[in-house]
């Protein structure tokens, strides 16, 4: 396989708080390939959006602390001075946040907002940038562009916000473009529209994506490769098919068991995971998942570390064995199929 | 970001911090605060000091009165006895210069002012003055602004409008001008003024407390009427409005207690604000009035003494600083502590 | 825009009338008041005493009074001043004003440019030992009463240090600018100081505070996501979003102290402007004075308080009428 285009090497992020260390992202290694979409999944909290954050180096609260690497195109980001990260920010890497409604300025119209990130990275005149924010602004499907562009983003709808962000983030032409949670704050049938113009700028400009979200069913649908996150660590990762099809981490099973599924029998009701993520304070010794995991065992008061146990390229972090795994699996996700077995 | 931080916090503190009172735990805060702690600790000496004021009195007492004129008194400044009111200076000897500070505990440690009180004992009972004002007239107005304030809000309507748009008037007005008319109204009244069965005369330290508070209505009530409309639209409020509570219920056992942190947070403000309207009002003569001082009065009297005994000016100002500058901070405290978002403070 | 304008501007209309009625029963109606007594000065002599009754008409309606009142202030302007016989009341208002604009204005530029400075470094100093002391100061400035800054710089300025460091200083007192622009200048610098210090740690505070909250909002995560430098985000993106604030709160001060609030300032260094007109008809209970004096104060914080409006409208879209 060729270099990854970025590469997260054992990060670790950490906020001091009045009530003692908070390991928000705790050992965390995870690459992208060019053109690729790697989906990130995690409930909130699990460290996810702290995670593209710093590799943006967007976190500036004085009391985070950050260790680790993070490799674009060879170069160490964690390592950069602010005008060399500036460099990278928005123009090789940009990103995509969850609330359209605050994350335009209020006071400034879009169109300029949009000129502003193009003429900070390139020299072109003001006339040119402008030209571009309108074609990009048709691009992503906002009629009457010309016009619109001297509008407010309170002049916009929910999703049409959404469409300039994703405008101005594909502005500078990005290798790479993160998306944290694009969807969360959306309407169901404006969701649909936005993963889709997602994947087709990423087909138009052989942009590799990063995909944050809480919600498997997006993954499903966006990600070449998927990487669930729990409790500040990776606890697997793996291409779609093998984590739709052959999930290895229990957590993961949760996660696959709390969705409604159309294409099999309805369940009797949708399972859920027992108790609440462990705080990130006070991590108890062992497997981060163990007090909520059902197929606890001994071994599971040591950390799992995150392994290829299937010999496929396939990372997991627990400590059962592939087989023992494959055995109490469907039982977990879809207990009503087992039962229903003669 | 801060967003991110604080869910990180949050799915952080769930342990340490679930199902505690939010009270014990901003006290929590306050106490690991040592600067507000410093700044209470400040406040609350000048107040046992100011009212510890007759027992530095004693000893300079004359004719059994403190605050009045000891043109022909004597003093004893090491050792010696020197009259309070000293020969002018120059050729001409013209006019008396007081005596200047004698550092000595006992008596006029910062001198005399232009009438031979001693100045150390004027600071003291001008301090009752001032903090007793301050705090009064504060607490009046925060009493009265959150009471017009919950009506206001839990009713809405008309009369929300009416009293909104009287406020606006008051609001309109420049405060000091506001707090001179209405000082100017009530010290022409020789016999001071009757509200109802509530008599207060011209000279009574109450008159400023009154205006003062009066004045300051508007800015309690802004901020507390707004916490009143959120909270009144809060689903608690609906649940007991759905269990039929009946309006005397809903304002004092629902909606009050959420607002009372908000007043909480801008009392010491409030009083720091008060401390400084009267020491101005009494400076510009239409404040504490005479047999009565307040640390405003003795520097209004102090200006005529300022190039011969700056320490008549000097002392009570500080004294107005220190008093202020404590409870700024201490309100910057009680906010941080009672600020959820200060959640995540360097440290 | 033009519709929000006009609907200001009547509102403002409404808010004057009601104050110049709120002030007409302050100082003519307050129960057991005799007015002709209070404006004929202390002591009157019954001559005088039924001389100023048959001149505010007090026998006739209550409507007839009032506006005979607001014509002899806004129409005819002769309202005399009863301390000092024969002074016109409304133009020596005017002839106070220019005192009170260079004092207020000189200040205002010292305290918008101080403040900036101060709350923006420590904003961007945050986390190490420059925004605490920065901030205790501004907090110290806060706290200190106007008029007894205002004697601690005389007394430096104006006694023992008078005939060496502080030579070039004039004594107390003001200089029109028409006379002398040298000693209108260096009459007005410590005052200035004097009147900027309470605003600066007011300012300084309120943009810090206002600066460190807007950095936390999402749009400003966008800016820096963007690649623009910390000091774009901070002048574009943060202070152009602080700015909705500070001058809403500045359009307020402002027309407080030219309304009157400069009052101490003006007292303690003799400055003749409006609010030293205000002390001198304190002194001699001159009610005609105060009256007019409130009136046109109020009505230049009522004029400031729709301009800071309009001028919200326009720095922030969200609130422009579309």
């Amino acid at each position: 396989m060729a270099d990854p285009l970025l590469d997260i090497r054992d990060l670790k992020v950490s906020f001091r708080t009045d009530d003692g260390l908070v390991r928000a992202v705790d050992g965390v290694s995870v690459s992208l390939y060019e053109g690729e979409t790697l989906g990130i999944v995690g409930e909130s909290g699990s460290g996810k959006s702290v995670t593209v954050m710093s590799v943006m180096r967007l976190i500036t609260d004085p009391n985070a602390q950050f260790d680790g690497e993070v490799i674009y195109k060879g170069t160490n980001l964690m390592g950069m001075s602010q005008d060399q990260i500036r460099s990278i920010r928005g123009a090789g890497i940009s990103m995509i946040f969850q609330d359209p409604m605050t994350s335009l300025n209020p006071v400034y119209k879009v169109g300029w907002q949009i000129e502003e990130q193009i003429r900070e990275h390139e020299h072109v005149s003001r006339q040119a940038a402008r030209d571009r924010a309108v074609e990009l602004l048709t691009a992503v499907g906002i009629p009457n562009a010309r016009e619109r562009a001297d509008a407010y983003p309170h002049q916009f709808s929910g999703g049409m916000r959404q469409r300039v962000m994703i405008a101005m983030a594909v502005s500078c032409n990005p290798d790479v473009l993160i998306a944290d949670e694009p969807t969360t704050a959306l309407d169901v049938t404006i969701q649909a529209q936005i993963l889709s113009l997602i994947k087709k700028l990423r087909q138009d400009f052989g942009t590799a994506v990063v995909l944050i979200t809480h919600d498997m069913g997006v993954v499903a649908d966006m990600a070449d490769r998927i990487a669930v996150m729990y409790a500040g660590r990776i606890i697997e990762q793996g291409t779609q098919r093998e984590l739709f099809y052959d999930p290895q981490h229990p957590y993961t099973w949760g996660l696959l068991g709390s969705i409604a599924r159309l294409d099999r029998p309805r369940p009797r009701r949708l399972t859920a995971i027992p108790g609440l993520p462990p705080s990130l304070m006070q991590l108890p010794a062992g497997c981060a998942f163990g007090e909520r995991c059902a197929h606890r065992f001994e071994r599971c008061r040591e950390t799992p570390l995150l392994l290829d146990r299937t010999g496929t390229g396939h990372l997991d972090a627990c400590h059962l064995s592939a087989q023992q795994k494959q055995d109490v699996r469907d039982r977990a996700i879809h207990p009503e199929l087992v039962e229903e077995r003669p | 970001m801060a967003a991110v931080a604080e869910q990180v916090t949050s799915t952080g503190l769930r342990s340490a911090s679930a199902g505690r009172n939010p009270w014990a735990l901003a006290w929590r805060r306050l106490r690991r605060n040592r600067l507000a702690l410093a700044a209470l600790g400040l406040f609350l000496l000048l107040i046992v000091v100011c009212a510890a004021a007759p027992l530095y009195a004693h000893d300079v007492a004359h004719d059994g009165n403190v605050l009045g004129p000891n043109l022909n008194g004597t003093t004893i400044v090491h050792g010696k006895v020197v009259p309070v009111m000293q020969e002018g200076g120059g050729l001409l000897k013209l006019g008396e210069t007081p005596i200047g500070p004698t550092w000595n505990l006992h008596h006029y440690f910062l001198g005399a002012d232009n009438i031979g009180r001693d100045v150390a004992a004027l600071l003291l009972y001008g301090g009752r003055a001032s903090l007793q004002i301050g705090i009064c007239s504060a607490l009046l107005c925060c009493i009265v602004a959150t009471i017009v304030a919950l009506i206001a809000g839990f009713f809405g309507g008309l009369a929300d409008a009416i009293l909104s748009r009287l406020m606006d008037v008051i609001w309109a007005f420049p405060v000091y001008l506001l707090a001179i008319s209405l000082a100017t109204e009530l010290l022409t009244h020789s016999n001071g003024i009757q509200i109802g069965f509530l008599h207060v005369s011209a000279t009574s330290l109450w008159t400023p407390t009154v205006i003062i508070a009066f004045i300051y209505v508007p800015y309690v009530y802004r901020p507390v009427r707004g916490q009143v409309l959120s909270v009144a639209g809060k689903e608690f409020v609906e649940a007991a409005i759905a269990q039929g509570a009946s309006n005397y219920r809903l304002i004092f056992s629902e909606i009050l207690p959420n607002v009372v942190s908000t007043v909480i947070v801008l009392l010491p403000l409030m009083i720091a604000t008060t401390i400084l309207t009267e020491s101005a009002l009494s400076y510009l003569s239409v404040g504490v009035q005479p047999p009565n001082v307040s640390w405003g009065t003795i520097i209004s009297d102090g200006q005529d003494l300022l190039y011969t005994r700056p320490w008549v000016s000097l002392a009570p100002g500080i004294m107005i600083v220190l008093t202020v500058l404590a409870l700024n901070v201490l309100g910057d405290g009680v906010r941080d502590a009672l600020d959820p978002r200060a959640k995540l403070r360097v440290r | 825009m033009l519709t929000f304008i006009i609907r200001r501007t009547l509102w403002t209309v409404v808010v004057m009338f009601v104050i110049t009625v709120v002030v007409f029963f302050i100082f003519f109606k307050t129960p057991g008041v005799d007015p002709a007594r209070a404006l004929a000065g202390r002591n009157p002599s019954p001559q005088t005493l039924a001389e100023v009754r048959a001149q505010l008409g007090l026998n006739r309606p209550l409507v007839v009074q009032y506006g005979l009142m607001m014509k002899r202030i806004f129409i005819t302007r002769n309202l005399v001043s009863y301390s000092d016989q024969g002074q016109l009341v409304i133009p020596e208002i005017f002839a106070a004003a220019p005192a009170t604009l260079s004092l207020v204005f000189g200040a205002a530029i010292i305290w918008i440019v101080m403040a900036i400075v101060m709350g923006v470094a420590a904003a961007r100093l945050r986390g190490r030992i420059y925004d605490p002391i920065l901030m205790i100061l501004a907090l110290i400035g806060l706290s200190a009463p106007v008029f007894w800054i205002g004697q601690v710089a005389n007394l430096i300025t104006q006694g023992g240090l008078h005939n060496s460091v502080f030579s070039w200083v004039p004594p107390l007192g003001y200089t029109s600018f028409t006379v002398s622009p040298l000693h209108w200048f260096t009459g007005l610098v410590f005052p200035w100081i004097t009147l900027s210090i309470l605003y600066i740690g007011f300012y300084a505070r309120v943009l810090r505070a206002n600066l460190l909250e807007i950095q936390t909002e999402d749009y400003v995560r966008t800016a820096r996501a963007k690649g623009l430098s910390e000091q774009r985000v901070l002048l574009r993106h943060t202070l152009r979003t602080s700015m909705i604030t500070f001058v809403s709160l500045f359009g307020l001060d402002f027309g407080a102290l030219v309304g009157g609030g400069a009052i101490l300032t003006e007292v303690v260094f003799g400055i003749h402007g409006v609010g030293f007109l205000t002390w001198q008809a304190l002194q001699n209970l001159d009610l005609p004075t105060i009256m007019a004096v409130v009136i046109y104060g109020a009505f230049f914080i009522v004029l400031m308080n729709a301009l800071v409006d309009i001028a919200y409208a326009w720095l922030d879209p969200r609130v422009r009428p579309a």
